[in-house]
């Protein structure tokens, strides 16, 4: 009853196309953040932090990069872990090369070099599609796998292809302390969303739409395949990028290119697909499933054991873990191929009506 | 009438295309004059729908040439075709199946937005009022298509003659000089007809756009169109005003057969 939208007129133009037209939904997003930016850091420990919201975080701007390719553009890619790597490493050089280099401009730098690289992998999308498609990005993955671990430059000769990075600040702010990553990782996030938020709703965002729906059509009213393709793959690849410059300096702080390997293209591709393609709120329903969902299993299935007197061995919990996370994904696709992201907005369809459905 | 027809603003000459062995359009030449409604009409496989693809430059033809207002384009694309003017709706709807009525509509825009990427996802300034404006146009095209109730659907989920009329919404948008209309009224109902008819009417007479019109219902073809072009088998066999193009003899035979 709480969710209605009686009495909210729109008197412009401006007030309708909003990012959230329903002021309930303002509300919920505006709680949300102050939760997050104030109540998260007085409630949560050290483990909380480390294990489950930065890498949470830091997924979600990774997700979001791979659905503005596949969910918005509809160009399918395999490649994403190896724009990840190409942000971290890129950002890493700039970050000893350069002297009094401020973090977060290396960061932008390795994110625009991601940029760079994802528009020199995304020419072949200009010819053909599909699978195809995914093919010639899994080439970037295999590249950058070999490029970062057999040419020592990129990683200033270390032996291992290992590198390390300390002493993060911004001006006199020293990121250190879980809760100081758990802020910058957040402070990032906010930022970047709103930006996807804003591009999805404008016209660049249609044009990526566009394409994904109807090449031709778009042609025919004057969209640029070319440019709309092109800019879908640079933006994606800056997220991914700086994702990764994000997830090589805050959450492990030390790296090697197997921390970007496909596995992990694997899994943000798994991400927009469960969270939904083609909703900026998908990328971090998906990213805090297959974050959150193992962890918590693990935490739970033991208990559960415990309810009916069994005692699982760890090898056992790890198995469960594994067929129990493909069994849901496997409910929720066929469930709603569209993601969770579509059972949230059925649902709040649904509750604007409650509890009268017509 | 209020419109006048004009001058000649779009000249096909001497069009041949082919798909390998097949030839879709043989030697083909007819022009459209400013403002009319000019009707392509034939059985099926005569050639329309590609005689509207070579005009748009969706397919290049082998031989032949395009003038459009004194302009000659040997070889057209489609994104050179909207930039100068021509806009068309298609046989088989083409909307963008997941976006909203406002969105597809909207993206007819596309050609006139000014500001660049960054601008917009900083939601900055120009960015924001262009979007704005352009919002306000296309709130235009939905006043006059009279689907204000349905703006803010999936047009996935939408009826299929109110699809076709979010079709015609979006070519109007980029406020063409010629539209091309691929068979508008294919698969609807009387009343359906009668409002698009009625759409088809307002756009020509209120904006004087000139409209290039495929249609297979020979009563809406003979009482909207001024002139009206008669293919066959990749051929032209009859082209003048409805009523000369209704006696040519080789028109009731392609359409009849011959031993009739």
């Amino acid at each position: 009853m709480l969710y209605r939208e009686n009495g909210q007129f729109k008197t412009s133009y401006a007030d309708d196309q909003q990012i959230f037209p329903i002021a309930q939904d303002r509300w919920l997003i505006i709680g949300l953040l102050v939760f997050a930016f104030i109540g998260v850091p007085l409630l949560v420990d050290e483990y909380l932090f480390r294990a489950i919201l930065i890498p949470f975080l830091i997924l979600s701007l990774a997700a979001l990069g791979v659905n503005i390719l596949v969910g918005f553009c509809g160009q399918i890619t395999l490649g994403a872990g190896a724009f990840m790597a190409v942000g971290a490493y890129a950002a890493y050089n700039f970050h000893i090369r350069v002297d009094g280099m401020p973090l977060l401009v290396s960061f932008l730098l390795g994110g625009l070099t991601s940029a760079l690289v994802g528009i020199f992998f995304g020419i072949p999308s200009l010819r053909v599609r599909g699978l195809y498609l995914a093919v010639a990005t899994l080439a970037a993955q295999f590249f950058t796998d070999w490029v970062f671990l057999r040419v020592p430059w990129f990683t200033d000769n270390a032996s291992s292809g290992s590198v390390s990075v300390s002493n993060l600040h911004i001006l006199s702010w020293e990121i250190a302390s879980p809760l100081d990553k758990y802020l910058f990782c957040l402070a990032l996030l906010t930022v970047f969303a709103l930006a996807a938020k804003n591009m999805t709703r404008c016209a660049v965002g249609r044009q990526w739409m566009a394409i994904r729906d109807m090449d031709v059509a778009a042609e025919v009213i004057g969209i640029r395949p070319m440019f709309a393709k092109l800019s879908a793959f640079a933006v994606s690849s800056f997220y991914v990028g700086i994702a990764g410059a994000l997830w090589g300096f805050i959450h492990l702080a030390s790296w090697e290119p197997a921390a970007f390997s496909v596995d992990r293209s694997f899994q943000l591709l798994f991400m927009v697909i469960i969270g939904g393609l083609g909703s900026v709120m998908g990328s971090f329903f998906g990213a805090a499933f297959i974050v959150i969902l193992p962890i918590a299993l693990n935490q739970f299935l033991p208990a559960l054991g415990g309810l009916f007197g069994m005692t699982i061995s760890t090898a056992g919990i790890s198995h469960a873990e594994l067929i129990i996370f493909g069994a849901l994904i496997i409910f929720f696709l066929i469930k709603e191929p569209h993601g969770i992201a579509r059972l949230w907005s059925t649902g709040k369809e649904k509750l604007r009506l409650w509890p009268f459905p017509h | 009438m209020s419109r006048e027809i004009g001058e000649v603003i779009l000249d096909l000459k001497n069009v041949s295309l082919a798909f390998g062995g097949v030839k879709a359009l043989t030697d083909i030449s007819f022009d459209v004059r400013e403002h009319e409604i000019r009707a392509i009409i034939g059985p099926n496989g005569a050639g329309k729908s590609s005689m509207l693809n070579v005009i748009n430059g969706v397919y290049r033809p082998q031989q032949g040439e395009i003038v459009l207002r004194g302009r000659r384009f040997a070889r057209m694309n489609p994104y050179k075709a909207a930039q100068a003017g021509i806009s068309r709706t298609f046989q088989n709807i083409a909307l963008f199946k997941g976006m909203s009525v406002i969105d597809n509509i909207m993206t007819g825009r596309n050609l006139k937005i000014r500001t660049n990427l960054l601008l917009q996802a900083l939601w900055w300034g120009p960015a924001r009022r262009e979007e704005l404006a352009h919002r306000a146009k296309v709130e235009e095209v939905i006043d006059f298509l009279e689907i204000q109730h349905i703006r803010k659907t999936p047009v996935g989920r939408l009826p299929y003659g109110l699809q076709k009329r979010v079709d015609l919404g979006r070519a109007l948008a980029m406020e063409p000089s010629i539209l091309l209309l691929d068979e508008p009224m294919a698969g609807m109902n009387v009343e359906e007809k009668q409002d698009m008819c009625r759409f088809i009417l307002d756009v020509n007479d209120q904006f004087g756009t000139t409209i290039v019109l495929i249609e297979h219902d020979m009563g809406v073809v003979m009482d909207i169109s001024d002139r009206v072009v008669v293919l066959d088998y990749g051929k032209k066999i009859g082209d003048g005003d409805p009523d000369a193009v209704r006696s040519n003899p080789e028109v009731v035979s392609a359409y009849l057969g011959a031993g009739h």
